[in-house]
């Protein structure tokens, strides 16, 4: 299959599991069926994309022109590529954990949980590939109006109000302030390409740039940045498999990605570097990640308090890109695919637990390790990825996070990194302490022990992932490091 | 023999096939009339912007009189393009008409209807195509008052009163336009649009022609519905059938933007309409008020078919705001504007007159769960909704686009930023019907409603499907807009 098929693939083919979900909306078995294998599949043709890229080759697809001179076109490159691989191996990985969840709780609308997690795949795979800034606004929009059913899903008031949040912020940043953005962008250039060392060189004096950069960085509500950060806490009304997509498959990934693209392919690292206009960014970034702490210190629900703990990791790839070394960038890459896995695995752990015992808050887990001893080994494992600890993932992109930091002698992101790894542990290794070392006092509705087979064979890959990750970094540190080449 | 005569036959046949509804008495016998009549100019219209971009500008001289003191029918850019939103908007409701005409309207007289529908699409393509002052003045009054009538057809009995209402102030329009005509015939001595704007260009500015300026300005805004005087609107769509409300959301307003841009641009030209006069700030004022007033209103309203009224009203703004730019953006996200928010605000009106068919009641109180009910007839109203806001893969983002542009490039950097804004607001309004409509329970007392029948809901997903289409496929709509903003700029036309 070559490069420009394999693009058109990845896109279409969820869009045609989405078809054959919705006419098997009276056989669960075959429409569960045909969600695992739409997701094998998509996670193949990526993988047989992967030799193309690491050689360097970058094959594209030029659809038609939506404006004249601004095509929708698709393009891969090394971070799309991360991207990509780490969505559609979540994907899969997911739709395993779906599968048990849904059918222990009996959740009602099943057919359009799976058929809307597809498009939303698809959206994905099209914001991953983007060649240019209209592309990927396209899929971005596409992406918050696939979610939204997904958000919504258990229809009561809170459901409702969640995604009017929801829906609200995402589509207000992305019109009021990253359209206004890209307009701009069109208007001062003449071009929305992705191309190496940014195309805004020379075409715009400091206070623009400065301005651009609040509007694309506000604007990509999607990574969270303070303080359009509450849709965040907001969507955790929706099922846990959905929480899953959000805040490791797809949605933040989408934002924090759509960051990293932006400030390598539009601004440009060496731009930005010289901009003072555009330092203000490493200090919301800061401290958004200190903030989220804090509050995600004060949450008693395990979902919200994984939701800030996302804000803050979110604001970590941003701080990171915004480091502007090479180093740093790649760094940030890593990061999008360390995390995935790791706040993925606690996610899992999350419902997991509500599922077998039907506990929401952290004061009700004492002594649930005994009960559920994968589901909280696993969760610790995200833990310890979360705090960036060896030997998981997350020790990895903290560490040349703070190379590139050190290296170009910023003093302010070292600190952050710091003191929110001490917040960090605060506020999950508490948790595992409970879950292992407290008896159980608040006894449980009726008797149980480890979750579905599915769901538990979910999180142990996840938590597997994490710490193989670790040890093999391979396909992903080449990646990013190629995207570190192309930020010189 | 029949491509030389196409700008009379646009005009003839329709008006000739409304007598012969007339006739015809029979219920059905008198919509095959007007089916006929609708899909004749649609190819009409058609063969005439081929033969427009492949030829340049066609000028017919009626019954061979010559210009300027024979009738001219002139076609060129402009008024092709909106010759072809008429006409194809006509094509799609009529077959709509057929069976929602028969439960809204009853059975008796129905020949009544088609006939004056016919009138008034007659009356449109006159206004549109002709090459005369008068001449478009007569037309005009053609179409209005058959739009009266149709409005006052409708089932409620406000209707009535809503078309007197939008008849006193249409003829207080139709008046202004005409009194700045004969102020301009007194001026220059002659009624031929051409020749006026020939004549115009060597006269010094007087007060006579400051005059017709502004009676011909306020007189078409009326017509236009731009704010402040909209105040017409809101009943007349809301109280008329449903396919009338579709047919006039989609064309009437259209028709009048397009009167508007050529008394502008084509007879009395930049120089004087932007330049001398300050319209440019007029109007973008009057533009910026509607787009947010007017949507903010739509917030409130219970009535489905009123509030897509006050929608409309705030999407003119959007067109009005690309014309006080005056440069090539602006006026080419207006002139595409007609395409698209004709595509978008029809479907909407037909599937609300999908819901009219089954539910009898457009009132949101009375929709609770109507989107399970009737999934195919909601979601063609929830992607035309999407097209009002603006979201990509809809004609709304491309007409968004160009008008941003326009304003940047005009250096107002502050209208850009309300365009923007404003576009949040139909956010509210549109997400309202989607949670009533989708996640609100069915009362238990309900009637058991099930979907529109095919031939219904097919026109209605014709124009939806045409609004997500042409986002994708802009060749048609944003080149041939293009070329006639080029064109009108230029002084053309």
């Amino acid at each position: 299959m070559t490069g420009s098929t394999a693009i058109a693939f990845a896109i279409g083919l969820p869009l045609f599991g989405t078809l054959l979900v919705m006419l098997n909306h009276r056989y669960p078995n075959i429409r569960e069926a045909i969600t695992l294998l739409t997701a094998t599949c998509l996670l193949l043709i990526v993988v047989g994309m992967l030799p193309e890229i690491t050689s360097g080759a970058q094959p594209e697809l030029i659809l038609f022109d939506m404006f004249p001179g601004l095509p929708i076109a698709f393009k891969v490159e090394p971070l799309g590529m991360l991207f990509a691989l780490v969505a559609s191996g979540l994907w899969l990985v997911t739709s395993v954990y779906s599968i048990g969840y849904m059918r222990a709780n009996k959740e009602e609308r099943q057919t359009r949980f799976y058929a809307f997690f597809a498009i939303s795949l698809s959206s994905v795979m099209g914001i991953a590939f983007s060649a240019n800034m209209m592309t990927l606004f396209v899929f971005y929009e596409v992406l918050t109006l696939s979610t939204y059913p997904l958000v919504i899903h258990k229809e009561d008031k809170d459901a409702i109000a969640g995604g009017r949040t929801y829906v609200g912020i995402l589509v207000f940043t992305s019109v009021a302030f990253l359209l206004l953005g890209v307009v701009w962008t069109w208007f001062l250039t003449g071009t929305l390409d992705f191309t190496p060392g940014g195309i805004l060189k020379g075409k715009a004096d400091g206070p623009v740039i400065g301005l651009l950069l609040f509007l694309y960085m506000f604007g990509t509500g999607k990574a969270a940045l303070m303080p359009i950060h509450r849709w965040l806490p907001a969507a955790m009304v929706a099922p846990t498999p959905v929480s899953a997509l959000l805040h490791a498959v797809a949605v933040v990934k989408a934002g924090v990605f759509t960051v990293i693209k932006v400030i390598v392919y539009i601004f440009g690292v060496d731009l930005l570097s010289v901009t003072a206009e555009a330092n203000w960014l490493i200090y919301i970034a800061g401290a958004t990640i200190i903030i989220a702490s804090l509050v995600a210190l004060r949450q008693d629900n395990l979902k919200r308090r994984l939701a800030y703990s996302t804000v803050s990791q979110l604001a970590y790839v941003i701080i990171a890109a915004a480091i502007l070394t090479p180093i740093s960038v790649m760094a940030a890459a890593l990061h999008i695919a360390a995390h995935a896995l790791g706040k993925i695995t606690l996610f899992f752990a999350a419902g997991s637990i509500y599922t077998a015992a039907h506990k929401t808050e952290i004061s009700q887990m004492n002594g649930i390790g005994r009960r559920m001893p994968w589901t909280m080994g696993a969760f610790a494992i995200g833990a310890l990825s979360m705090i960036g600890l060896p030997p998981t993932a997350g020790f990895l992109s903290k560490w040349y996070m703070l190379h590139g930091a050190l290296d170009s002698a910023q003093w302010f992101p070292v600190g952050i990194i710091f003191l929110s790894t001490l917040l960090n542990t605060a506020y999950f290794v508490p948790i595992i302490y409970r879950a292992f070392l407290r008896p159980e006092d608040v006894v449980p509705v009726h008797e149980h022990g480890e979750a579905p087979i599915w769901i538990v064979l979910a999180l142990t890959t996840t938590a597997a992932g994490t710490v193989l990750l670790f040890f093999m970094p391979g396909v992903a540190f080449d990646l990013a490091q190629q995207l570190a080449g192309a930020a010189k | 023999m029949i491509a030389a005569h196409l700008p009379v036959l646009q005009i003839v046949l329709p008006l000739i096939c409304a007598p012969v509804c007339m006739l015809v008495r029979h219920r059905d016998w008198s919509w095959s009339v007007a089916l006929f009549a609708s899909w004749a100019s649609l190819a009409m219209s058609w063969m005439l912007l081929q033969q427009v971009l492949t030829t340049g500008t066609v000028s017919y001289a009626l019954g061979n009189w010559s210009a300027p003191f024979g009738i001219e029918y002139r076609v060129d850019l402009i008024n092709a393009y909106v010759l072809l939103i008429v006409s194809a908007i006509g094509a799609v409701v009529v077959p709509f008409a057929r069976a929602s005409v028969k439960a809204e309207f009853g059975t008796n007289r129905v020949y009544f209807f088609y006939t004056s529908y016919l009138l008034c699409l007659t009356g449109l393509l006159g206004v549109t195509i002709t090459g005369d002052a008068f001449n478009l003045f007569v037309f005009l009054e053609i179409s209005s008052l058959s739009s009266y009538v149709l409005i006052a057809l409708g089932r409620d009995r406000r209707a009535l009163m809503a078309s007197y209402q939008y008849l006193v102030m249409g003829t207080i329009g139709a008046t202004f336009i005409v009194i700045g005509i004969g102020l301009l015939y007194a001026e220059t001595g002659t009624l031929n649009m051409v020749d006026l704007a020939e004549r115009l260009a060597h006269r010094p500015s007087s007060r006579t022609i400051g005059a017709a300026f502004a009676f011909l300005v306020v007189g078409i805004s009326l017509k236009l519905a731009l704010f402040p005087l909209h105040l017409w609107l809101p009943n007349a769509y809301t109280y008329a059938p449903s396919m009338v409300s579709a047919f006039l959301a989609a064309t009437a307003t259209k028709v009048a933007v397009y009167v508007l841009l050529r008394f502008l641009f084509s007879i009395f030209k930049v120089k004087l309409s932007f330049g001398i006069m300050p319209l440019d700030n007029i109007l973008l004022v009057l533009a910026v008020i509607a787009m947010f007033a007017a949507s903010a209103v739509a917030i409130f309203q219970k009535n489905l078919k009123r509030m897509l009224a006050y929608s409309s009203v705030a999407q003119i703004g959007y067109m009005v705001l690309g014309i006080s730019f005056a440069n090539v953006n602006g006026l080419t996200a207006c002139i595409l504007h007609l395409f698209n928010h004709a595509l978008m605000k029809g479907g909407m009106f037909l599937a609300l007159g999908c819901i009219v068919y089954r539910a009898a009641s457009v009132n949101l109180d009375d929709l609770a769960g109507i989107g399970r009910r009737m999934p195919l007839t909601m979601a063609a109203f929830v992607v035309g909704g999407l097209g009002l806001i603006g979201v990509p893969l809809t004609v709304g983002f491309i007409s968004k686009w160009y008008l941003v542009l326009g304003a940047m490039d005009r250096g107002w950097w502050p209208v850009a930023v309300l365009i923007l804004l404003s576009s949040l607001l139909a956010v509210v309004y549109v997400w309202r019907v989607v949670e009533v409509a989708y996640f609100s329970p069915v009362p238990p007392n309900a009637p058991a409603i099930e979907e529109a029948p095919p031939a219904m809901l097919i026109p209605t997903w014709v124009l939806i499907g045409a609004s997500i289409y042409f986002s994708l496929d802009t060749e048609l709509s944003v080149g041939v807009a293009n070329k006639a903003a080029l064109q009108l700029l230029g002084g053309g036309g």
